[in-house]
């Protein structure tokens, strides 16, 4: 099962870095994809058999699919994919990921000279445990994070109606550009 | 049985979120801009599921849950606008938009 874990989690860190680097968004959006089934998989070997059927179903599946009806909605052409190869000079990315690797170091560094290695993995936090705790002591968050989602739902529905060429209904009235105010 | 060292758990979380914020630092496309703030939510979940795991608590998985509706949300809410912005401005670069009217 270590084994299992490294795997993943090397393919994890692999297509993530992948995800990024693609000028194709649908290519991205696929190896992203790979990279939370990988993370899926990670769950499953460290024990948390719920959130990894949660991070398959509702996180590639249902998140991921509102990116492909986006990306499917936009028609993006073969320009835009050149626009991107042109943007991605390593002069673009060198700073950034200088100092990202420093965080990175400074992380390892902290977390290896903390303490001696423990060990996880291999115990099972069963989902019953994890649903006693989502209605029990945190009933009041869950209730929060379906308000949550109704306003993203009603944002959603407010932004998403009326979207015409030129001038959006919901928003026209408080921001436009100056172009579209010229031309009508 | 077979165990992981949380140390290996909590650093592959690191790599996965400085991957998305160099993408949030690099991307200029507002598609991939939105996709790396994903991988950042994802890879702090999987901190939080890697120290539940560790003290053998239901809470890390509680806490990836409300990860998880509030990344649902965000797309919701972030994709209508990249919508309305590609309907505005003909397309999906950041730097179109980047002056305030007033």
């Amino acid at each position: 099962m270590t084994t299992v874990f490294y795997i993943s989690a090397a393919i994890a860190v692999v297509t993530t870095v992948l995800t990024i680097t693609r000028v194709n968004v649908v290519h991205s959006l696929l190896y992203f994809i790979c990279s939370l089934l990988a993370t899926g998989v990670m769950f499953f070997v460290l024990g948390a058999t719920f959130v990894a059927a949660l991070v398959v179903i509702i996180n590639a599946g249902a998140i991921m699919v509102l990116f492909v009806f986006v990306i499917m909605m936009l028609n993006l052409g073969p320009q835009s994919a050149d626009r991107e190869k042109a943007r991605l000079k390593p002069h673009v990315w060198i700073g950034p990921g200088l100092i990202s690797l420093l965080l990175l170091i400074e992380l390892i560094y902290s977390l290896v000279t903390q303490r001696p290695a423990e060990t996880t993995a291999g115990r099972v936090v069963e989902p019953e445990r994890v649903g006693a705790a989502l209605f029990g002591p945190y009933l009041l968050a869950v209730e929060l994070a379906s308000m949550l989602l109704l306003a993203g739902l009603l944002g959603a529905y407010h932004l998403g109606q009326g979207v015409v060429k030129g001038i959006p209904a919901a928003i026209s009235h408080t921001w436009a550009p100056k172009s579209m105010e010229k031309g009508s | 049985m077979a165990t992981v060292p949380v140390e290996a758990g909590f650093i592959v979380a690191g790599l996965l979120f400085l991957t998305g914020l160099v993408g949030v630092l690099v991307r200029r496309n507002i598609l991939f801009v939105l996709l790396a703030i994903e991988i950042m939510l994802n890879a702090a979940g999987l901190a939080f599921v890697v120290a539940g795991s560790y003290w053998q608590q239901p809470d890390g998985q509680v806490m990836y849950f409300f990860v998880l509706t509030m990344a649902a949300a965000e797309v919701a809410v972030g994709l209508s606008l990249v919508l309305q912005m590609y309907h505005q401005f003909d397309s999906l670069d950041v730097n179109v938009m980047n002056k305030m009217r007033g």
